[in-house]
């Protein structure tokens, strides 16, 4: 049950960003498109950290599966985008499925490695399966719908399947279920000893989190024309990674603010200096140190202290 | 009384420590059962070997007919066994009515919907369940930042939660002060003997024991020494040796 001023606050998010492309900026919407999709992408991997407590180090695998494949469907298969970007999700739910049902077999830092593992077996098979993805030049040339094919066509679209996206991930992780999985993340022990199956449910939310990723992906790669093969490769989950521990795991909305806060900062950084990857090793640093949970917890500490005052 | 929990010839060893030898227990519906012993006796292990934590090298286990041996946990919760921890194991960044709230809708077999607003769920049974251990009025409180004893409450709640027909309580007063340990020991007693449960719990205090249990076994060095009504346990010239004598005041 969403509380109604949540839903209000929502509606305001969606609304002031329906009216971005009225200020007459493609900068500004470019960049609007490319938030929203972090945003996503970033809000389907805390389904697995923030809500089952293991630490996915491969999610870039499904984001990439999801592009590739909306892509392929796209512009080798000539699908109609309805088909092909559902199509695309399903793949990337299902190869969630196949590589979470080992994964969560083991927790932790083996559970990372694992998830690592077969982040780099998708990349791989990006690389080398050239005739179908392109390899390393890259799937590029995808056929939009020319509905999308202009810049504001396209941010629409991204928004409303966007707002859609996240609108379910909140209906999930705030149902029976979601709650459930806080309670393994909390104490797995307890939670078996209540009856749940723990590794059941991390491995159901291990596929809701490939989904997810995968409908980012898809989004991604239409909106660039193109997939490439860094964009399955460790750098891109380790950055997705960056961006939930800097909005803050424990919250549900965290990671929107975290893929905002350093998609922005990684390209504003990138008009003055040619060293964001020193950047982001600091912003990685001052999370570790004195941002334990991200900047919703900076927020929620900085309410409690006026609160005091 | 018909028997509903069977243990029969249960060994469990650590590294060459044998933690639970050759261990048999009966425990008939309805009654309330101690099983007491010094602090490293094998209590706990006990515990974890009934219900799925710990599987045995050797032995039986039988609830109502069914073999529970190899069974994970979240089966034998469902069979009608649920169970308390000695030490503290709650949801700590979970509010006190989560905490029961997600006992419920597991119970109810509602931890795979994906769509019902989880806080909705069971409002009235956590409600319930709370005001019987006495948590009404810290529902909403993080239960990491409870009393010892008040999570010691909540424990009990969560395994209410469950529905069990039969209640493992590992130390239930573990810690505690002699006041909560009194009042704590009355109220479990209370909610057993109104919810028609039976009761298997394990305790060092023997003043506890005496004042609950209907029948005692004595666990020393992972061995069942005396089983009984407390009168005969407690003249068990075994026990007086191995256990009362060390404490004292009750011999």
């Amino acid at each position: 049950m969403p509380e109604r001023r949540h839903l209000i606050a929502s509606a305001i998010v969606v609304l002031l960003l329906a009216l971005l492309p009225l200020a007459g900026s493609r900068y500004a919407v470019d960049l609007a498109t490319e938030v929203l999709i972090y945003a996503l992408f970033a809000l389907s991997l805390n389904v697995v950290i923030g809500f089952t407590g293991n630490i996915s180090f491969g999610h870039a695998a499904y984001f990439a599966i999801g592009g590739y494949a909306c892509a392929i469907l796209l512009t080798t298969h000539n699908w109609p985008l309805i088909f092909a970007l559902p199509a695309a999700v399903v793949l990337a739910g299902l190869v969630a499925a196949v590589v979470g049902y080992f994964c969560v077999r083991l927790t932790q830092i083996y559970f990372a490695m694992l998830t690592l593992a077969f982040a780099m077996l998708v990349w791989g098979v990006a690389f080398k399966w050239k005739a179908v993805t392109g390899g390393d030049d890259g799937f590029t040339g995808i056929k939009l719908p020319a509905m999308l094919a202009h810049h504001v066509g396209f941010f629409y679209f991204t928004l409303a399947v966007v707002a859609v996206g996240v609108a379910a991930l909140w209906v999930i992780c705030h149902s029976a279920f979601g709650l459930t999985l806080v309670a393994v993340r909390e104490n797995a022990v307890r939670a078996g000893f209540i009856g749940v199956d723990t590794r059941r449910m991390r491995w159901a939310a291990f596929t809701v989190a490939g989904t997810f990723g995968g409908l980012a992906g898809a989004l991604f790669g239409m909106y660039h024309r193109g997939m490439y093969i860094e964009n399955a490769y460790w750098t891109e989950s380790a950055n997705v990674l960056i961006m939930v521990l800097l909005g803050g795991i424990y919250s549900f909305v965290g990671p929107i603010f975290g893929a905002a806060a350093l998609h922005l900062l990684q390209v504003f950084t990138n008009q003055y200096t040619p060293y964001w990857p020193t950047v982001l090793g600091l912003i990685l640093l001052v999370i570790v140190l004195v941002l334990p949970n991200g900047l919703i917890g900076l927020a929620a500490r900085f309410k409690a202290r006026q609160g005091k005052t | 009384m018909s028997t509903m929990l069977n243990i029969a010839g249960l060994w469990k060893s650590f590294a060459g420590f044998v933690a639970t030898r050759d261990v048999s227990l009966d425990l008939k519906a309805g009654e309330l059962h101690a099983v007491i012993g010094p602090n490293g006796a094998g209590k706990t292990t006990f515990f974890n070997l009934i219900t799925g934590h710990l599987r045995p090298d050797k032995g039986a286990v039988s609830f109502e007919g069914r073999d529970l041996v190899g069974l994970p946990p979240q089966k034998i919760v469902r069979l009608g066994i649920a169970r308390s921890f000695q030490r503290i194991n709650i949801y700590p960044r979970l509010t006190v009515f989560e905490n029961v709230q997600v006992a419920l809708i597991a119970h109810e077999g509602q931890q795979w919907n994906l769509f019902r607003p989880g806080r909705s769920l069971h409002r009235e049974g956590t409600a319930e369940l709370l005001e019987l251990v006495g948590l009404a009025g810290e529902a909403a409180e993080t239960a990491g930042e409870l009393s010892y004893g008040k999570q010691k409450q909540l424990e009990l709640a969560i395994a209410l939660a469950s529905q069990p027909r039969l209640l493992l309580l590992d130390e239930p007063t573990a810690g505690m002060s002699p006041q909560e340990t009194a009042a704590t020991i009355a109220s479990v007693r209370d909610i057993v003997k109104a919810r028609g449960l039976t009761l298997l719990f394990t305790e060092h205090d023997m003043g506890v024991v005496f004042g609950i249990a209907e029948r005692i076994s004595v666990l020393h060095h992972g061995e069942i020494i005396a089983s009984g009504e407390p009168e005969s346990v407690r003249n068990d010239p075994e026990v007086k040796r191995v256990y009362l004598g060390e404490g004292g005041g009750h011999g």
